[in-house]
């Protein structure tokens, strides 16, 4: 199994896969059993309690920042990067180490081109839906069964992204 | 303590509580937070047809669809049980611009005028839901991430290339809903 993947890391290296796209990973080496991962089955719920509760869900709201008639949402994005900027600082300077004694792994994420015509379309997109990848799930849990349409739209998204992605300036 | 909980969450508890998920994250299990690569995983898990891009040991990564999966619960319960049902305490511009635009339904969190299931099969449908989707999973994907993995995990962690993508970000949301989102309405 893992010389297979270091195959596959090897065969790809011509377009990059794992440094394109390193964001969100599982940076962990250990093997554990599947249902450790109940614990960020947690963590979602956290997450989409807060999402909904603070409103960053709602289509209004997106529309109210992008017309800057609100600093709610500029507040919410500021201050989570703010306490996020603290926490891995303060975790690389003391070296701190998850709880399965690994040392926690963060590397640069080199620049291309995708991130200027991915964003822009990404924004786009945004503005419609109403919202980023989290609160469409968030919409669907709250009841919003329509945007289920939107989300198989945004897996087709991906996938074509990644059909033609050879054929996209990088 | 529950009325408190119902109450909306002013933006300076959601801001740092969300910022906090970073460490919570990386410190469980060396994750890097982030949503949208689970459309990604789901494409790998579900119909990989053979692209390298998607050739990968997604069951790896099946942290995240737990992680995406709990969102959805949380918002249930959250709706269920936490909601005031009041509307959305938008600013009084913003509603006067959306009702030139002819929404008339504030009551929730999302105007039911353009998501209700209604809509689905109309132009509203295919506009705001279909091409809106495709634009978030195809453009997230080619700038590598969104809000989540960029904006938060990946200025958190002082990356160029992430305030680049979310400079993107900001500025593609800006352009559609002031300059295109108008003429979008008058279709109606």
């Amino acid at each position: 199994m893992q010389n297979q993947e270091y195959k596959m890391k090897d065969e790809n290296t011509d377009f990059e896969v794992r440094s394109l796209d390193t964001m969100c990973t599982n940076e962990s080496e250990l093997n554990h059993p599947w249902w450790y991962n109940f614990k960020y089955l947690l963590v979602g719920i956290l997450f989409g309690f807060i999402l909904i509760k603070s409103e960053v869900v709602s289509w209004f709201r997106i529309q109210e920042m992008f017309h800057f008639q609100a600093f709610h949402m500029y507040g919410i994005i500021g201050s989570a990067v703010v306490v996020g900027l603290i926490s891995v600082f303060l975790i690389k300077k003391f070296k701190i180490k998850t709880i399965h004694q690994e040392s926690v792994d963060l590397h640069t994420k080199p620049f291309n081109k995708g991130q200027i015509f991915g964003g822009l379309i990404f924004g786009f997109g945004w503005a419609l839906t109403g919202a980023c990848p989290g609160p469409i799930y968030a919409q669907i849990g709250a009841g919003f069964l329509a945007v289920i349409v939107t989300i198989l739209s945004a897996i087709v998204g991906t996938w074509v992204y990644g059909l033609i992605r050879e054929k996209l300036p990088h | 303590m529950l009325e408190l909980l119902k109450q909306p969450m002013p933006w300076y508890v959601a801001g740092p509580l969300i910022g906090l998920l970073v460490p919570a994250l990386l410190l469980l299990g060396n994750k890097h937070f982030g949503i949208s690569s689970s459309f990604r995983h789901i494409c790998a898990a579900c119909v990989p047809a053979k692209i390298p891009f998607f050739k990968y040991n997604w069951k790896k990564e099946m942290w995240n669809l737990f992680l995406v999966a709990g969102i959805v619960i949380g918002a249930f319960i959250t709706q269920k049980y936490f909601s005031n049902n009041e509307p959305v305490q938008i600013s009084e511009s913003t509603k006067q611009l959306l009702q030139s635009w002819h929404i008339t339904d504030f009551s929730g969190l999302m105007p039911m005028d353009i998501f209700g299931t209604a809509q689905i099969l109309s132009l509203k449908g295919l506009i705001f839901m279909v091409i809106g989707g495709f634009l978030v999973g195809f453009g997230t994907r080619y700038a590598g991430g969104c809000t989540s993995g960029h904006s938060i995990m990946g200025l958190s962690n002082l990356q160029f290339s992430s305030l680049i993508a979310t400079c993107g970000f900001m500025l593609g949301g800006i352009l559609m809903s002031n300059f295109i989102l108008p003429y979008i309405f008058k279709l109606f």
